[in-house]
């Protein structure tokens, strides 16, 4: 079977190299670094962007660039969150933690050097894992059912309320929040608008990007405006501080690993998106790691392990998306809606059908994985300067690029208006130092987990038993338990040290 | 009994946020159960909203009181900064009117120039020149090149 594979894989290698096939390749990641960079266009945007222009161009030529479009948007994405605090595609939103601080410490280049490296790493080990396992991991995919899906999603909100430094309150209540966002829009059961107070606009749910964006961007801007002069003038910029040192590399080198197998895990299961997957890792860095007591305050673990799962976990999703018909997320059903348009239905026939598109896609990741290094190691102090940009004149231009970024999403200037709304409430609960990344989770699992939940108690009639009677379901159940209790005991240890060091210092 | 104000200010901080929390979870448990609530068996459309809307008033409170008996001190982390955040607030808002009733062209050029007013070096002057150059990007990148189906002068509703 391997040597089939190996075969297959040879014939896809000849299909992505043929140089119309090669030119559109680079042409998608060049044009999705690029677009990805500016602040406000992530890997949505601009793939809902350049769609129209596939639609002309024959299939491969057409899965390809958009797959280059993607994974360069992706990274561009990232060079946004560490250097500007922008994330673009939600995924990203982890990375800014540790990634911004990194800049702020004048360190912006090396998060980038070692986003690089882990990005390509991981995205490596994905594609050898979809090669290798994906018929035993559709196999697993299937015995996922709704009670699992919710178990499993359970767990990531857990992780990621409790991820965040400071108050595990405050984390709980965001991602309660978030949960509540997810709730706006027309329920799917019953077709009921919840929480639109009559906008029509959203009764088809609050818009992903404006969201991130608004949290993120605008109520990042609302807090730093007029604060300081020039991002990058915090501490400066030195040519050699832009490629990581071997020491580095070698901190970041266990991060990057955890974070592939974490990325991979997810992978394989149809619904989790990318998000879920960066929280996990990094809720996994800060409790395991070497520095865990450090993440959060800059350092490249923080950034080297989400970026390494969402790059694998991407990889692999592609294996739902094509085999199952499944996306993990909305750049995964636009690249379903693509493939759709070409007439090629995705499901368990697609790879025997289209060989050629399957397997050609798979190499052409690699060979577009190739592609991005080789554009971004110069690209590098490029992008490193727009941190010399004064702040005076960075914020207003931002804001233009994520409204008119919001906007060419749906073309809707009332999602514009919802950045608005995100980015104030996003700066009033900074203000109040409320961690703002869970809700942006909450939001994204929160349909997913309501609907898993809803449907699993409907398939046992309302008996909680079934959460029992799956074994995977209740392992996954049974470390959200163990993760409450850890954190309860913490707590309580550390109220009574903190309780008898008061009463010595007293005596 | 006075505190100092830095202390107070982050006591307040902790009940204020709390006191928030469970406001918005009070006010979404108080709409859900406008939409059927259904029970476990047959949960409607309010059940779930209704569940978090409890759940967030209950850690708010919690959050309140553990801000009411903690005494941490840590001082105040941001400066009101009204000027700056009107003006973002503004220079938004702005693009999706000006973008609904005049274009992308006004649209782009009020949410620079106006947000570029919060920054207190900018002058007139300057904020209307990178106003200007945005108005290029915008003509040239997006609608240009990049076809966005936003068109550079038009009123009214699209």
């Amino acid at each position: 079977m391997i040597g089939q594979t190996l075969h297959d894989l040879w014939l896809g290698f000849g299909v992505a190299l043929e140089p119309h096939n090669l030119l559109w390749s680079f042409v998608g990641v060049l044009l999705g670094n690029l677009i990805g960079v500016l602040p406000g266009m992530g890997a949505l945007s601009a793939i809902s962007i350049l769609l129209p222009l596939t639609y002309t161009m024959h299939l491969i030529p057409a899965i390809l660039m958009l797959a280059g479009i993607f994974y360069g948007s992706q990274y561009g994405g990232a060079i946004g969150a560490i250097l500007l605090n922008l994330p673009c595609h939600p995924s990203h939103a982890v990375t800014c933690i540790d990634g911004y601080k990194l800049t702020k410490a004048g360190k912006g280049g090396t998060a980038l050097g070692i986003t690089m490296l882990a990005s390509f790493f991981a995205a490596s080990v994905g594609i050898i894992v979809m090669i290798v396992a994906s018929p035993l991991l559709v196999k697993i995919a299937f015995d996922f059912g709704p009670a699992e899906i919710f178990a499993i999603m359970l767990l990531g909100l857990l992780c990621g309320a409790t991820m965040s430094r400071g108050s595990k309150l405050k984390g709980l209540a965001m991602t309660g929040l978030g949960l509540l966002i997810g709730c706006v829009g027309t329920d799917v059961n019953s077709g009921t608008a919840r929480y639109t107070f009559g906008f029509v606009e959203l009764s088809d749910k609050v818009e992903l990007v404006a969201l991130a964006l608004g949290l993120f961007g605008v109520a990042e801007f609302l807090r730093n405006v007029n604060q300081f002069a020039e991002i990058g003038k915090m501490a400066k910029v030195r040519f050699r501080d832009m490629r990581p040192s071997a020491s580095e590399i070698k901190q970041a080198l266990p991060a990057i690993l955890r974070g592939t197998f974490i990325g991979t895990l997810f992978g394989a299961l149809p619904g989790t998106g990318p998000t879920i997957t960066t929280f996990v890792a990094l809720a996994l860095e800060s409790k395991i790691g070497k520095n865990r007591k450090k993440i959060g305050t800059g350092i490249v673990e923080g950034v080297a392990s989400p970026e390494a799962a969402s790059h694998s976990k991407t990889q692999v999703d592609f294996i739902p998306t094509m085999s199952l018909g499944i996306p993990g997320d909305p750049v995964m059903a636009l690249l379903l809606g693509a493939l759709m348009i070409q007439g090629v239905q995705p499901g368990p026939q697609l790879v025997n059908m289209h060989a050629d598109l399957f397997w050609g896609l798979i190499a052409s990741f690699w060979v577009g994985n190739v592609i991005l290094i080789l554009l971004n190691v110069p690209l590098i102090g490029v992008w490193v300067k727009l941190l010399r940009i004064p702040y005076q004149y960075l914020y207003p231009t931002a804001l233009f690029f994520i409204s008119i970024g919001v906007y060419s999403t749906n073309n809707s200037l009332f999602e514009v208006g919802e950045v608005l709304v995100f980015g104030v409430m996003g700066a009033i609960f900074a203000f109040f130092e409320f961690p703002v990344a869970p809700i942006l989770l909450g939001y994204v699992l929160g349909p997913m987990v309501e609907e898993n939940f809803r449907r699993s108690l409907m398939l046992s009639n309302g008996n909680f038993n079934i959460f029992y009677e799956h074994p995977i379901a209740l392992s996954f159940l049974g470390v959200c338990g163990f993760l409450v209790c850890v954190q309860l005991i913490s707590t309580f240890i550390s109220y009574a040290r903190r309780g008898a060091r008061q009463q010595n210092a007293s005596a | 009994m006075s505190l100092p104000t830095t202390l107070r200010r982050v006591v307040k901080r902790d009940i204020g946020g709390g006191l928030l929390v469970l406001v918005i979870g009070t006010a979404a448990a108080v709409t859900a159960e406008n939409y059927t609530i259904g029970s476990v068996q047959n949960m409607g459309a309010g059940f779930f909203p209704f569940s978090i809307g409890v759940f967030l008033a209950i850690v708010g409170f919690l959050i309140a009181i553990v801000g009411l008996i903690k005494n941490e001190t840590q001082p105040a982390s941001v400066a009101s900064e009204w000027r700056g955040w009107a003006c973002i607030a503004i220079g938004i808002a702005s693009f999706v009117v000006l973008g609904q009733y005049g274009g992308l062209v006004p649209a782009t050029f009020s949410v620079v120039f106006i947000s570029a007013l919060g920054d207190r070096r900018n002058t007139v002057i300057s904020a209307a020149a990178l106003a200007a150059v945005a108005v290029v990007i915008a003509g040239v990148i997006f609608w240009w090149a990049l076809k966005i189906p936003f068109p550079l002068f038009h009123w009214g509703v699209a």
